[in-house]
Formats: structure tokens, C-alpha cells, sequence
């Protein structure tokens, strides 16, 4: 009896953990080639998230891989910082923000390799209004998440409807939908080129070496014919 | 008195040779060591993984110039490498990758020594120094995977050395010992950087060339098993199948390196993670002792004795018998020269029986690890009215009957290879 008890209990549990699970993610346009947005996804990262957030494993000078120069940098983004090589780091201190929001807000210089882009993205549209959270704002993606809703302004105010898990624009925001995706699609796009900003001359660099492997194997291949012909 | 030249060189390599063996090594260990002549696909993986050996060397090497083993600045130090130092991602790529292919071939290497014998008489002893290596290899693995200081560097460490609280009476005594304290922590993480970078690496290489060693003694086994030094030319004594290692085979060993350098290199430059398998996304979130991932899996090479643990039911409350299962799931590979009766020693005269027992190995094997890599509930549970499985996860069942199976293999050989028909055995190999 008792062993039936527990294997229910622990169906019932599972069942839970696949449906907090089952929130199906968006699609991040994400396009490392698309310099454009990365330029505007670094601005907006700088200006929304680089307050609470540190990205402090990337240094400022770094946005160079993606087309800015050391001036632009140093005259529209150095808000951190004075100097251009120095990491992306905040002033807050670490046990304050533990203080004043419950959790510390992490580190973002390689949540895109932790989390995935889709999740971030998913995430930064899924904010709905929610009076019982101390901040007034939840999110479906990440259940009870202790952050407020930074873009609020720009995406304006969701609401959710619990029987169907649907969001319902109550107060428009300053910009369109379309905007807003975009808006939040730049920064997921940066958030993939901080997580790792060598990859795209990673994969060039792989194709000329596996084109010298190519030849080598076609070398080696002959190489062996010829020392081989005697062998029977 | 006038000490005689035992060489025949002259200039720089006579002046070496009169002090030190330099050409007869080259010549008993390369130029005139005869190799069968017959070596397939299978018999590529030994050099592949010397190679390795020395690409994680040297990439350690590399690495540890700029890692601070420390845990305030371990995770940050490996960012360090990825983003401000020259090159340093593809270094630590290399390595990372390294490591994992380097299982990928010594499961390929040991899998050739199952099918051809190569553990039989009077190859024991290179047996032996081989399971060894790969004992330590697992453990230089489990030492170097806490040093990133992920998320699961850290959980995947202390779940393992909690493992060694289970042993009867001196269990958590014995698990804080290796800690070095109450959880895992930068003692923890300083003691794992002295056995990774410096206690293993040196006992492999002395391993390594002690099964190089045994394996020039004994001289190399093919895939017909057959010794060829039993046939040999009576006019020079070269066996009538053997060739010169060098240059046959180490040319031949460049092909397949080729081959292996084009998989190497499209891992590393277009796949370093592999999808989760070699570089896990939790271990882009810095070890946090107050928080435990939902998931915690070990890196895929270690899935089939991960699940082998989890399978094996506890016994009084004691985790102990799952921990006993996986110790033995790997001592085991050192009993098997002597668990095979069969009288001939390759599996193209080996008869039925054998044939069905390691194809049922190797899908235990590969089975457990898929299962290792996921959580217990994946495929749900038994329906609740079933008889004694009912309400079990689906997943920990099949665990359970693989882990039978693996575990019969190595139990009933003596019994399957004795009763299997054996085929008649040439005096020559084919090729």
C-alpha cells in the first residue's frame, strides 16, 4: 500500500515537472553575420540590461569584432567604464544586489551558452503583469523570476489569460509589437556574439583547415598506395 | 680497454650510438619491428590515442599557464582563456575535445581487443596495463572536469565523492579525505588540479609505455589471431607475415590520422559543445553551492557506469551495492583473459555464441549510456496495476535488465566460450 502511495505521489510529481517544462520557446532570429543588428542589440544591451547586469568576461574594446570603432565605442557606450579595454562590469556590488532583490542578477557574458538564445528571447516577451509578485511582474518562462520588467515602457503591459497561458496587450507600449521583437531580437543576437565573440572567425578559420586536412588526407592516402603496392 | 663499437654507424649517429642505444631502439621498436600484415580499421585506435595523449599534454600544458585554480577565479580565468588570450579558445577547444575523443577511441581500441582476442595468452599482461590506463584516463577525466568550476564541474564532483560515503563504517570520514573538507571547495579544487595536471598524467605515461613495452615483448595480435611469429622464414627468422612497422604502418597510421584530424577539427571549429555532450550549458553558469541543478549528468563517456549505479537498487539504505556494481562494472575488463576458454582467439573463427554475447555487450553499453545522459522518468512509468514493476520508471527497468546483461557477458564467457563451435584456424593470416 505504502509503495503504491508513493508511486502515485511521485506520477503526480512528474507529471509536474513536465508541465512546468512544457513552455514552448520562440525561435531567436539570431544572424552573427548581421552586424547591424549586433551594433544595436550591444546599444540596447548597454542601455537596458548593463545597469544590474554585469557582462564583465567582455571587454568593451571587444565590440570592434562587430564593426564599431574605438571612438564609437568610447563616445556612445562607455557608460561603466573610462577606459576602452576594460571589462563590461557594473557598479553595484554584488551583496547589495543579493540585498535588494533577493537573488543577485547574474552575470550575462555567456548566458546565451547556458541558456540558449531561444530562451532569452522567449523570456524577454514573456513578462505579464502580476500584482502578487513584490515587483508586480512575472514571467512565464521563468516561473516567479525576481526581475522586474525593464522593458515594460518599450513592450508595454501583458496580461495573461491562466486557462490558456495567453498574453493579452492591455497598455500599448512605445513601440509596435514588430518593434519589440526586433528590439529584443538585436539583444539576443549580441547576447550570442558576447557569449563567445571568437566564433565567427572560428568557423572561417575551419574551413581552410579542413580544406589543408583534405589534401593531407588525399597525400597520405597515395603516400600509402605507393609504400603498400608490394604487400600482398 | 678499447671498447668495441656495437654499431656500424659512423659520424653523429655513431658518436650517439657508442653512448646511448639510439639505433638499435629505432630499429627494435620501428624499422625492424614486424607487425602482422593484416591489421584492419580496428587496429588504428592505440596510435590515435597515443596522439591524443599528446595533444591534451601539450594543450594542458598551454592551459595551465593561464587557468588559476583557485575558486574565486577558475570560472573567470577559463573565459579569460576563451576570449583575451591568443588563440586560447582553440586551445582549450582542442582539449576539451581531446578529451572526449579520447574515450571515443579507447572504446574503439578496447572493443578491437575484445573482438580479436587480443587479451588471450601471452597477451595477459598488455591487457592488464591497458585496463589500468583506462582507469586512470577516467579518473585524469573526473579530476580535470571539476577545474572549469561550472555548475556542473561542481555538482558532478560532489555527487561522485559523496559516492564514497556509502563504503561501510568509513564512509563519510573516507569522502570528507578527499574533499578536503565538508563540501566541495577550493581545497577540493586545488587537490584535483595536482592530481590532473601533474600525479596522472605522469602514471599514464609510465603505463603507456609499459603497454608499448609488453606490446613489442609479446608482439602485436590480428584480426585472425593467429601468432606470426609461429611461421617464420628459416633462412632470416622474420616471420613470413610481418612487416616492418615503419614505414608501413606508420604510414598507414597517417591515413587514418588524416581521417581522424578532419573529425577533430569540424568538432572543434563548428561543434566544440556537441550539442550538450562535450561541453554541457550548465557549465556556463559558475559553481554554486546553494543552488543544485535539476539535472545533474555526467559527461557522456561516463553515462554507461553512471547508469549501472543509479540501476542497481539500495540495500538496507545503503547506496553501497550500486557503488560496488559500477566499481566492478570496470575492475571486470581485467578478469577477461582469463574468463575466455574459447580455443581460438579472434571472432572470425570464434563460433555463434561469442558473436551474440558482445553484440548484446555493446548494446547494453551503448543503451546504458543513453540512459545516463537522461533523467530516470524519461520514458514515464509502469502502469500502477502492473505486478512488481508497476509504478517504476520504465527507464530504471531497462537499466536494470542492461545492466544484467552487461554484467553476464564477462560472468557466463567462461561457460559460452567453451560450449561455442569454433571454426578451423589458418596457418597463414588473410589479409
Amino acid at each position: 500500500m505504502k509503495n503504491i502511495i508513493i508511486s502515485i505521489a511521485i506520477i503526480i510529481l512528474s507529471s509536474f515537472s513536465f508541465a512546468s517544462e512544457s513552455v514552448k520557446l520562440q525561435k531567436a532570429p539570431i544572424d552573427l553575420d548581421d552586424t547591424i543588428s549586433l551594433q544595436r542589440g550591444a546599444r540596447n544591451f548597454v542601455n537596458y540590461c548593463l545597469n544590474c547586469h554585469s557582462a564583465s568576461y567582455m571587454r568593451y574594446n571587444r565590440l570592434t569584432d562587430i564593426g564599431l570603432t574605438e571612438e564609437l565605442i568610447k563616445d556612445n557606450l562607455l557608460f561603466t567604464s573610462d577606459k576602452v579595454g576594460d571589462p563590461m562590469a557594473i557598479s553595484m556590488k554584488y551583496s547589495d544586489a543579493k540585498k535588494w532583490f533577493g537573488a543577485a542578477p547574474p552575470n550575462l557574458s555567456v548566458t546565451a551558452r547556458s541558456r540558449g538564445a531561444d530562451w532569452i528571447y522567449s523570456y524577454l516577451r514573456s513578462f505579464y503583469r502580476d500584482p502578487s509578485r513584490n515587483m508586480g511582474w512575472n514571467n512565464t518562462v521563468y516561473k516567479n523570476s525576481a526581475m522586474p520588467h525593464i522593458l515594460w515602457e518599450l513592450q508595454g503591459e501583458q496580461h495573461i489569460n491562466h486557462e490558456t497561458n495567453n498574453f493579452k496587450l492591455v497598455i500599448p507600449g512605445k513601440l509596435s509589437p514588430k518593434e519589440y521583437d526586433q528590439f529584443i531580437g538585436d539583444i539576443t543576437n549580441y547576447m550570442v556574439f558576447m557569449s563567445e565573440p571568437g566564433q565567427q572567425k572560428r568557423r572561417q578559420m575551419g574551413y581552410y583547415v579542413l580544406a589543408f586536412l583534405f589534401l593531407l588526407l588525399v597525400l597520405t592516402i597515395n603516400l600509402k598506395k605507393e609504400y603498400w603496392k608490394n604487400i600482398k | 680497454m678499447e671498447k668495441k663499437s656495437n654499431t656500424s654507424s659512423t659520424g653523429m649517429l655513431g658518436w650517439i650510438d657508442e653512448r646511448f642505444p639510439l639505433s638499435s631502439f629505432i630499429k627494435n621498436h620501428l624499422t625492424g619491428y614486424y607487425a602482422p600484415k593484416n591489421f584492419n580499421f580496428w587496429y588504428l585506435f592505440g596510435a590515435l590515442a597515443l596522439f591524443v595523449f599528446v595533444i591534451q599534454i601539450l594543450t594542458g600544458i598551454f592551459l595551465t599557464m593561464h587557468y588559476k585554480p583557485s575558486a574565486a577565479e577558475a570560472f573567470a580565468s577559463v573565459e579569460y582563456i576563451m576570449r583575451d588570450v591568443s588563440f586560447g579558445w582553440l586551445i582549450r577547444y582542442m582539449h576539451s575535445t581531446g578529451s572526449s575523443l579520447f574515450f571515443v577511441v579507447i572504446y574503439l581500441h578496447m572493443f578491437k581487443g575484445l573482438m580479436y582476442g587480443s587479451y588471450r595468452k601471452p597477451r595477459e599482461l598488455l591487457w592488464l596495463f591497458g585496463v589500468f590506463i583506462f582507469l586512470l584516463l577516467m579518473a585524469e577525466a573526473f579530476f580535470g572536469y571539476l577545474l572549469p568550476w561550472g555548475q556542473m564541474s561542481y555538482w558532478g564532483a560532489q555527487v561522485i565523492v559523496n559516492l564514497f560515503t556509502s563504503v561501510p563504517f568509513i564512509g563519510p570520514d573516507l569522502a570528507e579525505w578527499v574533499r578536503g573538507d565538508y563540501l566541495v571547495s577550493d581545497a577540493t579544487l586545488n587537490r584535483f588540479f595536482a592530481f590532473h595536471v601533474i600525479a596522472l598524467p605522469l602514471a599514464l605515461a609510465g603505463l603507456i609505455f609499459g603497454h608499448l613495452i609488453a606490446l613489442h615483448e609479446v608482439g602485436s595480435n590480428n584480426p585472425d589471431g593467429i601468432e606470426i611469429k609461429d611461421m617464420k622464414d628459416k633462412k632470416t627468422g622474420i616471420p613470413l607475415d610481418g612487416i616492418p612497422f615503419h614505414p608501413y604502418y606508420t604510414i598507414k597510421d597517417l591515413v587514418g590520422l588524416s581521417v581522424f584530424l578532419i573529425v577533430f577539427v569540424s568538432i572543434i571549429f563548428f561543434a566544440p559543445e556537441m550539442g550538450g555532450y562535450f561541453l554541457e550549458a550548465n557549465n556556463f553558469v559558475p559553481a554554486n553551492p546553494l543552488v543544485t541543478p535539476d539535472h545533474i549528468a555526467p559527461v557522456w563517456y561516463f553515462t554507461p557506469f553512471y547508469s549501472i549505479l543509479r540501476a542497481v537498487p539500495p540495500l538496507f539504505n545503503s547506496q553501497f551495492p550500486g557503488v560496488a556494481a559500477m566499481g566492478l562494472s570496470v575492475l571486470i575488463f581485467f578478469f577477461v583473459p582469463w574468463l575466455d576458454k574459447s580455443k581460438v582467439n579472434s571472432i572470425r573463427y570464434k563460433g555463434p555464441l561469442y558473436k551474440k554475447w558482445l553484440s548484446t555487450f555493446v548494446i547494453s553499453f551503448i543503451v546504458l549510456g543513453y540512459l545516463g545522459t537522461v533523467p530516470s522518468n524519461v520514458w514515464g512509468q509502469f502502469y500502477i496495476a502492473i505486478p512488481i514493476i508497476g509504478g517504476s520508471d520504465v527507464a530504471t527497468i531497462v537499466a536494470r535488465i542492461f545492466t544484467a546483461t552487461y554484467f553476464l557477458f564477462f560472468i557466463l564467457m567462461p561457460i559460452y566460450s567453451r560450449k561455442d563451435i569454433t571454426k578451423p584456424v589458418p596457418k597463414r593470416v588473410r589479409m
